[in-house]
Order: C-alpha cells, then structure tokens, then sequence
C-alpha cells in the first residue's frame, strides 16, 4: 500500500506543531477522500455502522448531475453554431455534435474551474480556522453553480458571487447542514440583484464572447437570442418546440435546458434514496396545478404543461428543492414544500411582469418557509401528546 | 385473541456468525464480577468488605439513593476485590466462587397467596428488584413508585441477538411464575413474535408484534399499547430476569443462570452458553474467538452492546456476547465511491438491496464515515417506529432545551431505542450517548 505509507509519512508535517500544521485540514480531506477513515466505535453505542456516509451521498448527487452537465456543454456549442454559423446546407455547424460538445467544454471548464478553486478554497481555509474536518457539501454546490449561470458570465463574476454564497449563505450559519438557504441559488440570487444585465433572463444565453475575443466581443444584442420564458414575458409567441423544450436544444441556463437529462438524474437521485421523490413529485403537482390555473390564451403557442418543461423548473425541482439542508425535515411537510415552490414558481412567472423566471425565487423562498412547515407538523405531535396527558 | 399490531418501519441487519440452536455449559470460573455500571442510574454503596464470605443471593452493594434496593453476588464464595476507578468510582465488586455453591434460602412461595406488596418486599430481599428498569429516565427502579404498567418483551430482533425461543426453553413454568408475581404488582404487558407459545402466557396482557427491527425493543412496544405521559412510570423488564424472579418464587432461591448467545462472524462456533450474571467475557468465549485479526468483544448486540475485554465481566442485563472485526487496520480506498460489495446499507448507492435477504454481512467496528451535522433527513424516522419526532428530540438533547424535551416525548425513549437510526445514519452522531445524556440531564432537573 504505497500511497497509505506516503500519507502516513506525510502526516506529522501537517498534524498540530507540524512545519505544514496550516494545511491539516486539506490533509485532512485528501487522506479521507483516498480512504475511508478507520476511525472505530466508541465503547458504548453502536458498534457497527451502515457504510453509507455524507462523502458518499454527495458524490452521487454530482453522479447524478452528469448528463445535464454534458448535455449543458453540447448545448452551449449547439447554440452558438445556431447563432453564429447559421445553418448553410453545405456543412451546417450545427450537426457536428462533437464539435459543439468541446465548445462548451471550453467555456465550461474555467467556470467549473473557478466556482470550484474559490469555494473550495474558503471551505478549506474555515475549516482549518475552526480545526474541523473540510465537509463535502460543497462538491455539489460548486457544479451547481455553473450549471445556473448564462453561458457569458464572466469568470470574475463567479468568482465572487461564489465567495459571497460560501460565506454568507453557508459559514456563518455553521457549515454544511447548517445553513438556511440553498447556497447555489444564494449565488444565482447574487448574480440576479447585482448584476441583473448578466442575469436578467430574458437575454442571452448564447456564449459568443469566448471563441471570439480575438476581435473583441461581439456587441450583446447582435446574437441575444430569447429563451422561451423570455419571449412569454414579452407576450411574444414561443418558437421554441415542446420537442425542443424536452430534449434541451434551446437557450438557456446551462443546465437547465434538457428535461431528459434532468430526468435521468432525478432517476439516479430516487433510486439512490438520496433526493426525496415526495418533493420532486409535489413541486411538478404544484406547478402543474398553478400553470393550468394561469395557462395562456392560444396566441403565446404555449401550453400549460409546458410551463413545467422550460427554465429552471425541472431542473429546481430536482436538484434545488431536494437539498435535505434547507428543505423541510419532516415527510408531511416535504409534501406542503415541494407543493408550494411549484405553485409559487409558476406564479411569479406568469403573474410578475418584472421576473420570467420564478424557480429561484421560489425555492429560496420557501427556504425561508420551511421550518414553519417542519414546526406545524412537528407542534401537533407535542400538542398530540400534552392531549394524552392530561386525559389520564 | 391476543391483539396484533404491525409495525413497517425498521431494519433487519443480517450479521454473519448467528448463535445455533444447541446450548452448552461454560466451565465454572475462578472470579466471577457485577458492574454496578450495568445497573445505569444508581449510586453504588458497597455492603461488603475485601475477604466476606458470601452466599449466592447475598448483598454486595446497595443504591444509596434507595438502601433497600440491593445487588446480590451470583455466587457463593470470597469477596477479594472492590475495584475502583477514577474518583473512587466502584467498577466491580469481585468474588472469588466457592467450590461448593450455597444460596440464601429466601423460602419458596406460593405467588398465587402473595399480594403486590409481599412481592415487591420478596423482590427487594432478593436483589431481583435491581433488574427493573423504569421509563422515564431508562434507569433502574424506584421502589416507591407505582407503576401503571410492567412491560417485558419476549422479542428479541438486534442483529445476533439471542433467540428467546431458545432461551426460555425449559424455563416455561419459571416464567409463568415470573409474570403471575409482576401481575400482583401491577399490569403486565408481554410483546411476543406471531405464532409464539408464550401467546398462551396467563396474567398477563398479550401482544403480537410483526415487524423489523427494532419492534423487539421494549420502548417501542410501549409507545404503541400504552405510551408514557409525564408523571408517569412503567417498568420494563428482560425476558430472562422475569425467569429469575420465577425460580425466587419456585424454589426459594437466586439464581443468576443466564443463556447467552455467544455469536458474531468471529466467533469460532457460535452457539447459546449457559453462564451465570458475571462470569468473566473471557471464560464465556475461551478458545472460540478467531486469532486471525483483530476482534472486537461486545457484551451485548452489535448495536447496543458494549466493547469489552476479556477480563471484563458479563453485565448483568446481557443476553449475548458477541465479536466483530475491528477493522481499524482496514485502509480502504476510495469509500465514496467504490461499489463495496461486502458492505450492508440502506442505501442503494450499495448493492446490498440486489442481494437476496438471506446474505449474512460480515460487518467491522469501524464507522465509515466523519461526522457531520445531520444533513440528510428523514434517516432516522425511517428506523424509528415510534410516534415520535426522532431528530427533533436529538437536537433538542443537544440543545439541552429541557421543555423541548419533555413536550417531545424523551420520558417514553431509551438509548436502545436509537440504535438502529444510529446505524444508518449518514452523518454519523453517536445517537445513543446523546439520548443518555438527555435522559440523565432531565432526571438531574426533575429530582
């Protein structure tokens, strides 16, 4: 075992009074996430232990992000063939799946990149503050974040919104398990208010700066193309298909864009027991409820059903509103909480004038509201019992 | 008809190395120990001094709280050791057993002409009362109670656990004794698997219990026939100890007699050990552990047993001794994510749940994972079948907001009762010390 004798070797440099003691907590995590520790029992309690831990759970939530990561980077590469190439018959850019895949490979990487070096980067250094274990939370904060921002934010953006959402969305409430709302969309909720011209929703989604830099970028609303919610917000027809809403071929977040590839994981988050299906059901009942109650006249060439299929609908509903941390603890309740996002979503899209997209909003706030629901389920078991006892 | 009651939630955990049905006697040995730390609540106040000669019955401490609530030698022989930890603190009273075994002679008696007060009086002689334990609190009995209700439960379902079909065989009129006597004293209620002969048990309010792990725990069939309210107080006690009090009545004497199960994967044969309250752990498994890793001793199940030493002595409430791997020199790589087939989960990130029910899991002491905040939610509930918030009334424990506690429901829950959600938790809180310290910090209030 070569690499346990390297670590091992390597321990007492970073342990307390060691020349690296600053780094033990990135130590700490590296050694973890090569092997599982061999921490044992305690004497009194269980001795034995379910080989499911938090690294593991976490993992599978990335796991199960995989296909709307990839299917987001064909996207941005389909998008920006589609807008920049246009589709001549001799060689459409369009069709060269491979081509368009490395593009968004290209543009996604540093997004990646940053959300991950930046979030990471203040995880660690807290945690060697307060001399605890690095918690793996962020692993899936850090892929959501690119997944949620347009194609052409800039990096730097990223960066500190990033820093923002660790810091004040998730550490100064006391870490992973301990915050109150969801720090991904802490970050897109950042980007929305401080910088509403990158994020207001309606504009582009298509990624032209990046391969073109060389002559400059090129002037945003030359190539702003619509995505659906923003062409309803205008109370223009929508052009896209409900074919191309589904598969994902549209403008759009970068992971949000294909309900296939969502769907696959929410598939893998369920059967993996990880995510709750009673929230991911109850969300879809209620947007769907809310959307046929608000459906459009027949002008928009919109639907109801499809309000479930473009923006960041499916794509909340099964990656945002599931987080364990800041949605309801009790089972009754998940059923209330995924009810009210979907109906609350669809709302705020149809009825608010100044927002098209109303999942975040949504999601962050019945962040807010989910203690109150945990506390009316959990307050009539007590009143329950107080009831037992004074009948006796 | 007894009445039947389903429970859903739970998990069963299949442990490899399961005790057989044959049982054998241990060899009689030279000391035997009781821990006074099995008796969890009680003030010890040692009786006897280094060199008494003592019967089987006799006292060797007593609680200070309550002086008449006495703990008595399993044997007859030489007191040689009053050991003591930090702060004086009394670990075990030793004895060194005589050849010849004497018992105090405490008279047969007829129960049927006995009436609650000469029981408890005849329980208290004896220093069979110390075996009862009382909800609130899970601590050993205050004789001045009244409890509304005596719970045993003939269900034994922790992983290795020892059968009780196999325990009480032989046993059975001792054990119709045994909850005739608690029925004078107050309400009996006896848990028992469907289709069991203890069905038929008289004086006692029979309930059937189906399902997972952990219906056989005694808190959980209490919170669903008559759940503890504030104020009030049931005793519950093991199936075996009510055998104890039967032979007091049957034939006038203590007879501390245990069938354990000595089981687990690294057990060489495992199978059911006749052995008295305090033999040491390491006579009871005497050449049956295997030497090829480490091994970890347990005196009691897996899930809420103790780790102990060979030198140790069997606790007084124990109904297994049981030996798992320890597994710290494991170095297993890439844990979150490596499909670890030989691993048992209730998460199907595992493959455990493709394996037929019938695998039997080799499982280590180790705790596979770091602790974090409680992150995943709905874990606990999934294990507990009780109609209680479980997480809720952890973090009230760990908030220490006593009020929370109480309007929670901690006067109906032990330590044991969080065994299994402590297995499966995710994040990996030691659950079962939590509850006990909950439980000690409420009862420090109230007194």
């Amino acid at each position: 075992m070569g690499l346990k004798k390297i670590l091992d070797n390597l321990k007492p440099t970073f342990s307390e009074g060691g020349k690296l003691s600053a780094f033990g907590s990135l130590y700490d995590a590296m050694e973890t996430f090569f092997y599982v520790p061999n921490e044992t029992a305690k004497v009194r309690g269980a001795q034995i232990h379910d080989a499911i831990d938090s690294k593991r759970s976490i993992f599978f939530v990335v796991i199960a992000l995989i296909p709307a990561i990839l299917f987001g980077m064909y996207n941005i590469g389909l998008q920006h063939s589609i807008y920049t190439g246009g589709c001549a018959p001799s060689g459409c850019p369009c069709n060269d799946i491979f081509g368009n895949f490395l593009y968004g490979l290209g543009v996604m990487l540093p997004k990646i990149v940053v959300s991950y070096v930046v979030g990471l980067g203040i995880e660690v250094a807290i945690a060697q503050w307060k001399k605890e274990e690095v918690h793996e939370g962020f692993f899936v904060t850090g892929i959501l974040i690119p997944l949620i921002v347009p194609v052409n934010c800039p990096l730097w953006i990223i960066a500190i919104a990033t820093a923002f959402s660790v810091i004040f969305a998730k550490e100064v409430f006391g870490g992973t398990g301990m915050n109150i709302f969801n720090p991904a969309l802490v970050t897109r909720a950042f980007l929305f208010f401080a910088y509403p011209s990158m994020m207001s929703g309606d504009k582009v989604w298509v990624n032209e700066k990046y391969m073109d830099s060389i002559n400059g970028p090129i002037g945003v609303d030359a190539i702003s193309a619509a995505t659906p919610l923003g062409q309803l917000a205008a109370g223009e027809p929508v052009t896209a298909s409900p074919m191309e809403t589904i598969i994902g071929t549209i403008p759009g977040s970068i992971g949000e864009t294909s309900v296939i590839a969502i769907l696959i994981g929410a598939v893998i988050l369920i059967w993996a027991n990880i995510a709750s299906w009673k929230i991911m059901l109850s969300t879809f009942l209620g947007g769907a409820v809310m959307a046929y109650l608000l459906r459009y006249d027949n002008a928009q060439n919109f639907e109801w059903w499809e309000q479930l299929t473009v923006g960041g609908f499916c794509f909340g509903a099964v990656f945002m509103a599931t987080d364990p941390v800041t949605g309801p603890r009790t089972e009754c309740g998940k059923w209330i909480y995924g009810l009210l996002i979907g109906a609350m979503a669809i709302i705020i899209r149809v009825l608010n004038p100044g927002y098209p997209e109303g999942m975040m909003l949504a999601i962050l706030l019945m962040n807010v509201f989910a203690p109150l629901i945990d506390y009316c389920f959990v307050q009539s078991n007590i009143n329950k019992r107080a009831k037992r006892a004074a009948k006796k | 008809m007894a009445n039947v009651i389903k429970i859903t939630k739970g998990l069963n955990i299949n442990l490899k190395g399961k005790a057989a049905a044959q049982v054998s006697a241990v060899a009689a040995s030279k000391v035997y120990g009781l821990v006074p730390d099995a008796f969890w609540g009680m003030k010890p106040k040692v009786v006897v001094k280094e060199g008494d000669e003592v019967k089987a019955g006799d006292a060797l401490f007593v609680n200070k709280l309550h002086p008449e609530v006495k703990f008595v030698s399993p044997v007859a022989g030489k007191v040689t050791l009053v050991e003591r930890g930090d702060r004086r603190k009394v670990l075990s009273v030793q004895v060194e057993a005589a050849a010849q075994q004497a018992y105090v002679d405490f008279g047969k008696k007829d129960v049927a002409s006995l009436n609650g007060e000469q029981v408890k009086t005849a329980l208290l002689e004896s220093g069979l009362f110390g075996f009862f334990i009382q909800r609130p609190y899970a601590v050993v009995a205050d004789p001045n109670d009244t409890p509304k209700g005596i719970f045993v439960s003939a269900i034994s379902d922790m992983p290795l656990a020892a059968d009780l079909d196999v325990v009480l065989k032989g046993n059975e009129a001792d054990f119709q004794t045994g909850i005739s006597a608690l029925a004078k004293i107050a309400k009996v209620h006896l848990g028992v698997k469907p289709e069991s002969s203890l069905a038929n048990t008289k004086n006692a309010e029979v309930t059937v219990f189906k399902g997972k792990c952990p219906t056989g725990n005694v808190g959980v069939q209490i919170n669903h026939v008559s759940p503890v309210n504030k104020g009030e107080v049931v005793w519950t006690l093991g199936a075996e100890e009510v055998v104890f009090i039967g032979r007091l009545f049957n034939k006038g004497i203590v007879d501390l007699t245990r069938t354990i199960a000595v089981a687990g994967s690294e057990i060489v044969k495992p199978e059911y050990k006749k052995v008295l309250v305090g033999a040491p752990i390491g006579d009871i498994v005497a050449g049956n552990v295997k030497t090829d890793k480490k091994v970890r001793l347990i005196d009691g199940n897996p899930l809420t047993g103790v780790k102990v030493c060979e030198k140790d002595f069997l606790l007084a409430h124990s109904t297994e001794v049981t030996a798992i791997p320890e597994g710290d020199d494991a170095n297993e790589l890439f844990g979150w994510i490596a499909p670890r087939f030989k691993e048992f989960s209730v998460s199907r990130s595992y493959f455990s749940w493709l394996m037929p029910k019938s695998k039997e899991y080799v499982l280590d002491a180790r705790v596979k994972g770091g602790h974090r905040h409680m992150i995943f939610s709905g874990e606990y509930e999934s294990v507990f079948p009780m109609d209680i918030y479980p997480e809720q009334l952890v973090k009230a424990i760990i908030a220490g907001d006593i009020d929370r506690m109480e309007a929670l429901g901690i006067y109906e829950v032990a330590p044991e009762d969080f065994a299994v959600a402590e297995f499966v938790d995710s994040s990996k809180v030691e659950l079962q010390r939590i509850v006990r310290e909950g439980l000690d910090m409420l009862r420090k209030e109230n007194e």
